[in-house]
């Protein structure tokens, strides 16, 4: 399965400034481990020690939260739009 | 019942025209009040718009002054006033732009103490703030009271933008259940923002607040609208509410006031 990955701006200093990566993954859990192999570093940004998705960062696939769908266990199918989006607080 | 003067007819006639807001709608933006949490980058945009739409009554909160690298976006400040609390260099202009409006300045730093009475007197909060301790108390406080809160937030090209009901819709925290630790997440302050980010998103913050006030159209409950200013996209993804949240859930677990450390960027 070939799925369309957006990288958000803190973490494209790990993607070489890469916004937009194209990953084979059959699952979200696949998914960042695959990520993580290509840019080293990405998963313990995106996931706590246990594996599971850090809590002010979310994973959207085709705009649907993982956690309302199976969570890491998610499955992906071919030209799914995956989108990491962290929590930002800028304002001022 | 309140009746407009003439020149206050002249002046609003543009939207007095649209069938979302006429007469009726006029008079419930006269009548609404608005706390702006933060005079900066999304504060200025978006209460010179309510104060142009002629909300009644607009209060913002911010203890920062102004300072010269304030002025590449927070548009409410001149290069006269660096050096002014924000929050008074914020009401010259506005009542100068409206004289109709009551502009109340609070320059003093939103905690656990102050929010309750802050927000108390307004029907609808906008996030304007630049961390993440002040937006869970934001939340939190609405979610209490429930008050509408329009949540906006910006970094570098990048922009989200949430509205809150709380009871009808999801909170922030069913968006993101806690803050990063520190340092996780960049600021403005550390990795940059273009001023005219701010100026969309405090604009779209204005246009839900003034949706909110006239009870139309869709607004960005249940939805985070995530805008990237540089790949020029703008999407929409779905945000449900939480039965977990530690908020709004099921069984909510917060039921007080949190004053998280202060830890997002370098505290002046």
């Amino acid at each position: 399965m070939t799925v369309k990955v957006r990288i958000p701006t803190p973490l494209q200093k790990l993607t070489e400034d890469k916004a937009e990566i194209e990953v084979e993954a059959c699952s979200v859990a696949e998914l960042v481990e695959i990520l993580d192999e290509k840019f080293k570093g990405l998963k313990e940004r995106i996931c706590e020690d246990n594996g599971k998705i850090r809590r002010f960062i979310n994973i959207y696939v085709n705009n649907e939260d993982i956690r309302f769908l199976e969570n890491e266990r998610t499955k992906l199918e071919d030209k799914d739009e995956v989108s990491i989006i962290p929590a930002i607080a800028g304002g001022r | 019942m309140f009746k407009f003067s003439e020149e206050q007819i002249e002046r609003y006639s543009r939207q007095i025209i649209l069938p979302q807001v006429g007469g009726r709608g006029q008079r419930k933006i006269r009548q609404a009040s608005v706390l702006i949490v933060g005079a900066g980058g999304l504060g200025s945009p978006c209460a010179f718009y309510l104060g142009a739409a002629g909300v009644g009554k607009i209060g913002l909160v911010d203890s920062d002054e102004v300072e010269l690298s304030n002025l590449s976006r927070q548009i409410l400040h001149f290069s006269p006033d660096v050096g002014r609390e924000k929050v008074y260099s914020a009401k010259e202009k506005l009542n100068k732009l409206n004289p109709d409006v009551e502009v109340v300045a609070y320059s003093e730093k939103v905690s656990s103490e102050n929010i309750m009475s802050l927000i108390n007197d307004y029907d609808i909060v906008v996030d304007g703030s630049d961390n993440f301790p002040t937006r869970y108390l934001v939340n939190d406080a609405c979610v209490m009271t429930n008050k509408p809160l329009s949540h906006g937030a910006i970094l570098q090209f990048n922009g989200q933008i949430f509205t809150i009901l709380p009871g009808k819709g999801p909170c922030y925290r069913c968006l993101f259940a806690e803050p990063p630790p520190p340092g996780e997440i960049p600021n403005c302050q550390q990795a940059g923002v273009i001023g005219a980010v701010a100026g969309v998103v405090g604009a779209i913050q204005a246009n839900e607040v003034l949706k909110i006030i006239l009870n139309q159209g869709k607004l960005l409950v249940g939805h985070l609208l995530i805008i990237d200013l540089l790949g020029m996209e703008f999407r929409k993804v779905k945000i449900s509410k939480n039965k977990d949240c530690a908020m709004c859930g099921d069984s909510p677990s917060i039921k007080n006031l949190i004053d998280y450390e202060q830890f997002c960027g370098i505290r002046r």
